[in-house]
């Protein structure tokens, strides 16, 4: 086993994880800012903890599925999935839509919780909750990251590389106990939606008993070719927002 | 009961977020696997049919949801 061969399923689990985890991480720190430090860790050990059972209970299931059918639904969800993030953040980029920012979620999420008044107990309900919350689901997006880039018998790499996102986010979490703005999470997100998006689609296409040229060198052309038809959803998503839509330019009748 | 839907909801909005683009990227998958077999297509070609219809189905989302 090389680095070529190991090396997308890292990759791509690393950097789609980050964004993950750089999201969980702001809504923490919110927390933990805002309502205290000890609700926020047990809302996010809570989270951890559900995640860990879901993967042990769930994931020995899925070494009993056939190679080809497992492919082919991972790949079909892995499809979904990315081609979402890709449209979003095409869009992102063409202007369309605001751009994601962490410190403005962090503010958000700091003064919507300064508004609710902190319960006199031991924990706080409300922080508790909304940890939990945030760990819960983008540790799902995580789990459902790493399962589908080990889709190919690859699932030490992609825990190494979730696990390294992971390390990485907490480390600098406790470091700056500020959201992580200098990530330059919507470039991750783009460059994640094609990732994604490639592997969707080779998983598939592998399920389907497709003979992709050069093997795994395929999932390189593959994201090539998703990269150059999002520059083109760019450049289209500018142009149209350069041109008044049909409504606006029709004459009045009459 | 509640929790349970919230969570189901979330977990649906991981895949589908604009309906269109979900149910044309379904339908050119389930094209794929059922017609293409019978269509005879050298192996080469199988591949860059498939990834054409998708490339082509994200950009027309796109350029369809910047004109709204």
């Amino acid at each position: 086993m090389n680095w070529a061969h190991i090396g997308p399923a890292l990759l791509a689990s690393f950097l789609a994880s980050l964004v993950e985890f750089v999201e969980a991480l702001t809504i923490v720190l919110a927390v933990g800012v805002v309502r205290g430090w000890r609700s926020a860790i047990a809302g996010t050990l809570g989270g951890v903890l559900l995640l860990t059972l879901l993967v042990l209970l769930f994931g020995p299931a899925l070494q009993r599925i056939p190679l080809h059918s497992l492919q082919l639904v991972i790949g079909v969800l892995l499809l979904l999935f990315g081609i979402r993030w890709l449209r979003k953040a095409v869009l992102r980029a063409g202007g369309k839509l605001s751009l994601h920012d962490e410190a403005k979620i962090f503010e958000r999420e700091k003064n919507k919780l300064s508004g609710q008044t902190a319960q006199k107990s031991a924990l706080d309900s409300i922080a508790v909750a909304t940890t939990f919350k945030a760990v819960t689901l983008e540790g799902l997006e995580v789990v459902f990251i790493v399962i589908a880039t080990s889709a190919g018998g690859m699932l030490l790499p992609a825990v190494y590389g979730a696990s390294a996102a992971g390390l990485l986010v907490i480390l600098l979490g406790m470091v700056v106990h500020k959201p992580l703005t200098r990530v330059p999470e919507n470039t991750l997100k783009y460059v994640v939606g094609v990732i994604l998006t490639a592997f969707g689609t080779f998983w598939i296409g592998e399920g389907a008993g497709m003979h992709w040229p050069g093997s795994d060198i395929a999932l390189l052309a593959l994201g090539a070719g998703y990269l150059l038809a999002s520059w083109a959803g760019v450049y289209l998503t500018r142009k149209a927002l350069q041109t008044p839509p049909p409504s606006q330019t029709k004459q009045p009748a009459g | 009961m509640n929790a349970i839907k919230i969570a189901l909801t979330e977990l649906y909005g991981l895949f589908v977020d604009d309906g269109s683009l979900a149910i044309g990227t379904l339908a050119w998958v389930a094209f794929i696997l059922l017609l293409l077999p019978r269509l005879h297509l050298p192996h080469i070609a199988q591949g860059i049919v498939f990834f054409a219809g998708l490339a082509a189905i994200l950009v027309e989302n796109v350029y369809r949801s910047a004109r709204k």
